[in-house]
């Protein structure tokens, strides 16, 4: 979920953060806005009041018009093609999974729960083996039912990635490691259900072999891009503009970047969903360009909250705090921001020059250009997002950037420098995406403290929308000798799986589309993510994971910025609202209720 | 013009008091000035004239002297649309028959332009409104005086423009501007200044965008409409040869002032000021070679913000020296009459004067 | 012109589409210049920077094949100007797309063909472009005169700070500030958009702001054009004949000097128009305006050429289309045009 944001940020965001902090030791001391702090029976709930807990889950009515506002479009709403955080969230109203997220606030959202099956899997054969009995009364939109054929042509269509492109390949790399299968659209049998990894020995029954144990297949099976897809109703690469549903709502009308409507799936039967409350009668979504015009109409009411749920602009977080912050949530996203070191640019081949950065590098005034504690986050000391099993947080301080050295240490970054050969300094070139103003404003600050040590930095802003071709290219990298790139990362499902593989496996280092920037390749590392997926138990999957993220820390090849944290809207309109694990701090979308259904 | 001499209302004193006078047209010390960023430009500066009916006035003078301006003054035109502050300032008495037109009341004044005077402007093309055809603009000219319907102000044009010699006018009439050349511009300005057959005609170089066939034959039809009409007729130009046969009497302008007035032929032939000898002399001549043509005076004009003290020509004048004490340099010479209706404003002597022009001037002319 | 009768019209005519369809070529081979071979120069894969986060070689390859990335690019501009008379068939993987004529593309971002987007777009571009050109012409060119005709008084002066003041201010400012005051704040107008044949009032609130601060911006230029152009007519022989001839000055100025005023105001007004219609991106942006310049802006974020391709031909197209009409009204305005 490192997908492309639009979150509107100016660069007034280190300027906005010390209002934001301003505005929050106000309230607290009870000089509060309006609606303060408590909630009232129709009101909005409370600062925070949805922040890993639920609120107002009582005052939920069946029906009315659920109102999402975006300043963008999903990439696809195509359950197979979805990348971006907000679609996985959203797509749980059409499709359904065999498992899913809990709809569980906090931590409890990130576990797994059976959807379309009647339990979790049955995992045999060293945990090479899954199986899956479906529900009695799971039915598609006109009412046939969903079978585990629906499953695995759903799944299927994930080999088809040269129509398909752009979700996640995880099931694809898991259950076809060699690539043989070619997808349903090239499959000469007559059912095009080819993949031998998978049997669908009756309806009801499906069965996963994977040539490898993969302990995290479970959340990978969790993922939109498990979803079942019908054969006669798949429009291919135009089943985005009206996917069959499964779930409790149906497409009405969407037309991209500028509406979509769900209306209510009359087949969808309560009794055979467990996970979806399904309250209002009406879902829909309208898609702005201006994002401060966006915030202004959730401020407003005219929305209900942001599909994108990457936090308030500056603009409205001020305009909310002061006078509606009994709406807002300051949910951790999930994501860390960072500099990356690519390996390949020298002298950031030598791990002393690269601590030399990480020392040197004022982390108060990073997290300040990130938008402060509370819009920003808490300053990032390590790799492993809290969200994710093996995460000890701030705990884990190796070099102690939220301690003794958060306003960077001089001292220590020159005796690395001096370890690195380079005592008075040299020159380097930071990589920052144009369209992130706050990333911009990361780099300036990062340029600002390590000219103190004599590191020199130009900041080249690339296009944004190039970064894949840009930065993902290690020889453009090398090229453009760019020592130091800002980026960010969220986990695709909570696993030191889902977040860390593509960026620390040496096997994921690609000529292009590549993502492991610092082109680790520590075979202590690769080892720790073979041991990981092999371990089927929870308590060792977490021990891995702290493991490899030490491994990562120590290698130096990161900075981390922040834990990223947001400020959410939430109206006083809806109820059962709370921010879940499941998806990276973002509200649940499927089983928000409106208070009233007028 | 004898009237004026006569009864001593000469240059001077704004007279705006005085009675109504007996001439057709009398124009008492106009004084036209306007205020600019570089100081006050006295563009006419004392003036004063008469005319009758049915008799032509020539002023001639060079760019700038403000012969022009003296036109614009009497059709009300430096008042009309003027927008903004620097208007200009205008005194004197401007008699129209009767009516003192610069304290008239500034609508009747409108209704009296184009009806009882008409304009004719030195460029056809550019005076004339390049987006409507030549019919409409003549029809505008005879409805704004004359209720009546299109159709019949149409049959005027057409009768107007076959008066001025244009072939096939009632096709010519539906042609723009643009596509007329530009003596038959000329003559369909001509055709809309006299469409409501006004008293007073002033014609402001009239032929100077023409080449010179057609200026003689532009001529020929002022005069001929000028009998016709019996209008009384105002030619200002810089070529004392276009008013040579026209004109009745003949008025020198130099530096915004009159410097010497009189029956055509007695100017013509009895110059009494330099000036008018320079403009002679400059005069271009079908009888003479190219060579010895067009001596013009020498110098530039004088500056109307900054006028020499003295006589205003002294800077240019080859017989500056003539008169004793540097009198020409600090005194300004007045009009005096120097022959029968013939009027000079010049520091020499009457016989200094006959004596160089008889014996310096006019042989080498 | 006028004189060669229809036929020479009509020549003229063709003449001028003729070139404006050579104008059209070259600005599809410049655009696919600047989209395939600059980032090919730069050494940018296009292809996969149109794939997401996790670049499948099937993926990109398959982008490629649909895209004709690998085709010489005189074949994709062939292939492309085809599909605008005939239509084309993308293919790729077992995957069809048929793109019915006339193709302008087809967006494999949203997929979509682009055509049906431009014009299920366009009414709202056009909408806010004509209503906005009305609300200038008359305040603009109003102002303009009165300033002309009352220059260095004090409405002079101010109507020319206020008009600075249009100029120099960008839409989003003039535009948030609009939305901030009359909309969220004062409540007086629902800005939404909504479409026209859902309701005509809604449709009226939801384009009033974008109208009005789109008319401010380019009432203050035709204020200041009006106005130069006005001074510089007044000066000229024919208004001083008019006014010889006794006409009233209010005459002098409707009938004589308007019209000549009017030429410099119409070519302008058909290039903005022209410019408009291709997508007020500012103005659709900061009103969430469904038109035009919105789906070119979002074309640019999400690197959807083919969008980008057609809005672009399309915004040619209407200025080419709208220089065309000036160039006829021109010469039914003025005369002396239809001669050259």
């Amino acid at each position: 979920m490192t997908t492309q944001r639009t979150s509107g940020r100016r660069k007034q965001a280190a300027a906005a953060a010390a209002v934001v902090a301003a505005l929050l030791t106000t309230a607290a001391c009870g000089g509060g806005g309006k609606d303060d702090d408590g909630g009232t029976k129709n009101g909005a709930a409370g600062f925070d009041a949805a922040n890993n807990k639920v609120a107002q889950a009582s005052l939920a009515k069946k029906g009315g018009e659920l109102k999402f506002a975006s300043a963008q479009d999903a990439d696809s709403w195509d359950t197979t093609r979805g990348y971006y955080g907000f679609m996985w969230n959203f797509s749980r109203y059409y499709s359904r999974q065999l498992v899913t997220n809990k709809t569980e606030p906090g931590k409890a959202g990130a576990e797994i729960t059976p959807d379309l099956a009647t339990d979790v899997a049955k995992v045999t054969d060293d945990g090479k083996t899954y199986t899956y009995t479906l529900r009695d009364g799971i039915t598609w939109e006109d009412g046939k039912p969903i079978t585990s054929k629906d499953i695995k042509y759903g799944i299927e269509r994930v080999w088809a990635q040269d129509v398909l492109s752009g979700g996640p390949t995880y099931l694809k790399d898991v259950l076809d490691p060699k690539g043989e299968y070619e997808g349903p659209y090239k499959d000469k049998s007559a059912d095009k259900l080819g993949l031998k990894a998978i049997d669908t020995p009756d309806d009801k029954t499906i069965i996963f072999h994977l040539p490898k144990a993969n302990s995290d297949f479970e959340e990978m099976l969790a993922l939109t891009s498990a979803s079942p897809v019908r054969q006669d109703k798949d429009t291919k690469s135009k089943y985005g503009l009206h996917p069959f549903s499964s779930g409790p709502y149906k497409f009405q009308s969407y037309s991209p970047n500028k509406d979509l409507v769900l209306v209510r799936n009359t087949e969808w039967k309560a009794s055979s969903d467990p996970v979806r409350k399904a309250y209002p009668d009406k879902i829909s979504i309208k898609f702005f360009t201006n994002a401060n015009d966006l915030d202004s109409r959730l401020i407003a009411g005219d929305y209900d909250l942001d599909l994108a749920q990457t936090g308030l602009s500056p603009q409205g977080r001020t305009t909310a705090l002061k006078e509606h912050k009994a709406n807002l949530d300051n949910p951790v996203s999930g994501y860390i921001r960072y500099a990356v070191f690519p390996q390949s640019v020298k002298p950031f081949d030598n791990e002393h020059c690269r601590k030399a950065v990480i020392y040197g590098a004022d982390h108060v005034s990073l997290q300040t250009a990130r938008g402060g504690p509370v819009a920003g986050g808490d300053i990032g000391t390590n790799m492993l997002p809290p969200s994710v099993p093996g995460s000890e947080g701030q705990d884990y301080d190796p070099y102690e950037l939220a301690g003794a050295n958060k306003n960077g240490n001089v001292a220590k970054a020159k005796e690395e420098l001096k370890a690195c050969g380079k005592p008075n300094g040299f020159k380097t070139t930071i990589a920052v995406r144009n369209n992130k103003p706050v990333e911009v404003a990361t780099a300036e600050s990062l340029q600002a403290s390590l000219k103190k040590i004599g590191i020199t930095v130009d900041i080249d802003q690339y296009d944004g929308a190039q970064t894949t071709g840009i930065i993902g290219s290690p020889s453009n990298v090398q090229k453009k000798g760019y020592g130091i790139i800002i980026m960010g990362w969220g986990p695709d499902f909570p696993s030191v799986q889902g977040y860390g593989l593509p960026l620390w496996s040496s096997k994921y280092i690609q000529q292009s589309g590549n993502n492991n920037y610092a082109l680790i390749k520590d075979k202590e590392i690769d080892g720790l993510f073979d041991d990981y997926v092999n371990t089927l138990d929870d308590s060792g999957k977490a021990k891995i994971a702290t493991e490899i993220n030490h491994k990562v820390m120590e290698g130096g090849y990161y900075l981390p910025f922040v834990f990223e944290k947001f400020i959410n809207w939430r109206s006083s309109r809806l109820a059962n609202v709370y921010t879940t694990d499941g998806y990276s701090g973002m509200y649940d979308f499927v089983n928000l209720g409106l208070k009233s259904t007028k | 013009m004898t009237e004026l001499s006569k009864s001593g209302a000469a240059v001077g004193e704004p007279t705006s008091t005085s009675p109504a006078p007996s001439a057709f047209l009398e124009v008492r010390d106009l004084k036209v000035h306007f205020p600019t960023d570089d100081g006050l430009v006295k563009s006419v500066d004392g003036l004063s004239f008469q005319l009758e009916r049915g008799k032509t006035l020539g002023i001639v003078g060079e760019s700038g002297s403000g012969k022009s301006v003296t036109s614009l003054g009497i059709m009300g035109l430096h008042t009309a649309g003027q927008y903004g502050k620097r208007k200009a300032r205008i005194s004197g008495e401007i008699w129209l028959n009767g009516t003192e037109l610069l304290s008239a009341d500034p609508d009747e004044v409108r209704k009296l332009r184009g009806r009882e005077m008409a304009m004719i402007f030195q460029d056809p093309l550019s005076a004339l409104h390049p987006y409507y055809t030549i019919g409409q603009q003549i029809v505008e000219a005879y409805r704004i005086h004359h209720d009546v319907d299109k159709k019949t102000a149409k049959r005027r044009a057409v009768e107007m423009l076959d008066r001025v010699g244009i072939p096939q006018p009632d096709k010519r009439v539906d042609n723009y501007p643009h596509e007329f050349s530009g003596g038959m511009r000329q003559r369909a300005m001509i055709a809309m200044s006299l469409v409501n057959n006004p008293e007073l005609l002033i014609a402001d170089e009239p032929t100077t965008a023409l080449d010179v066939t057609v200026q003689a034959q532009i001529l020929d039809l002022i005069r001929d409409l000028q009998k016709e009409f019996g209008s009384a007729v105002i030619i200002i130009t810089h070529d004392l040869g276009v008013v040579a046969e026209l004109a009745d009497d003949l008025l020198v302008m130099y530096g915004g002032r009159c410097v010497e007035r009189g029956p055509a032929e007695k100017v013509f032939y009895e110059p009494r000021h330099p000036y008018t000898w320079g403009l002679l002399g400059s005069m271009p001549r079908l009888d003479r070679d190219q060579q010895e043509r067009l001596i013009p005076v020498k110098g530039s004009p004088p500056s109307l913000i900054n006028v020499p003290s003295g006589c205003a020509f002294n800077p240019r004048c080859p017989y500056a020296d003539v008169p004793k004490d540097n009198v020409t340099r600090t005194v300004r010479p007045e009009l005096t009459e120097v022959g029968d209706e013939h009027w000079a404003a010049c520091h020499m002597s009457q016989e200094q004067r006959e004596r160089i022009w008889t014996e310096e001037i006019a042989p080498k002319l | 012109m006028v004189r060669g009768g229809p036929l020479a019209v009509l020549a003229y005519l063709i003449r001028r589409l003729f070139a404006a369809a050579v104008m059209l070529v070259v600005i599809v081979v410049v655009v696919f210049g600047i989209f395939f071979l600059i980032p090919k120069w730069a050494g940018v894969d296009i292809a996969t920077s149109f794939v997401g986060k996790q670049a499948d070689p099937a993926a990109v390859e398959g982008i490629r094949q649909k895209l004709g990335l690998s085709d010489p690019i005189y074949a994709q501009v062939w292939e492309f100007f085809k599909g605008i008379f005939v239509g084309r068939t993308y293919s790729g993987g077992g995957d069809v797309t048929e793109c019915a004529a006339p193709c302008f593309g087809y967006s494999f971002r949203s997929e979509q063909a682009i055509w049906p987007v431009l014009t299920d777009r366009f009414p709202v571009t056009l909408g806010l472009a004509l209503g906005a050109a009305v609300l200038w012409l008359i305040f603009g060119v109003a102002a303009g005169v009165l300033s002309a005709l009352k220059r260095g008084t004090l409405w002079d002066r101010g109507a020319m700070v206020v008009a600075l003041a249009g100029v120099s201010l960008p839409i989003y400012f003039t535009g948030l500030l609009s939305l901030a005051i009359f909309s969220y704040g004062l409540g007086w107008i629902d800005a939404e958009y909504v479409p026209l044949e859902d309701s005509f009032t809604g449709w009226l609130g939801g384009m009033i702001l974008p109208w009005i601060t789109l008319a401010f911006l380019y009432a203050a230029m035709y204020a200041r054009i009006t106005r130069a152009t006005m001074m510089e007519i007044l000066g000229e022989d024919y208004i001083r004949t008019a006014r010889a001839k006794g006409l009233k000055e209010q005459v002098v100025i409707r009938k004589h000097a308007m019209r000549s005023t009017m030429t410099p105001i119409l070519t302008m007004l058909g290039m903005d128009l022209g410019a408009l219609i291709g997508g007020a991106i500012l103005t659709e942006t900061t009103f969430s305006l469904p038109g035009l310049g919105q789906a070119v802006l979002n074309a640019i974020k999400n690197q959807d050429l083919p969008v980008i391709l057609g809005v672009t031909l399309i915004t040619s197209l209407a200025v080419l289309i709208a220089n065309l009409v000036v160039d006829v009204l021109y010469a039914v305005i003025d005369p002396r045009v239809r001669l050259s």
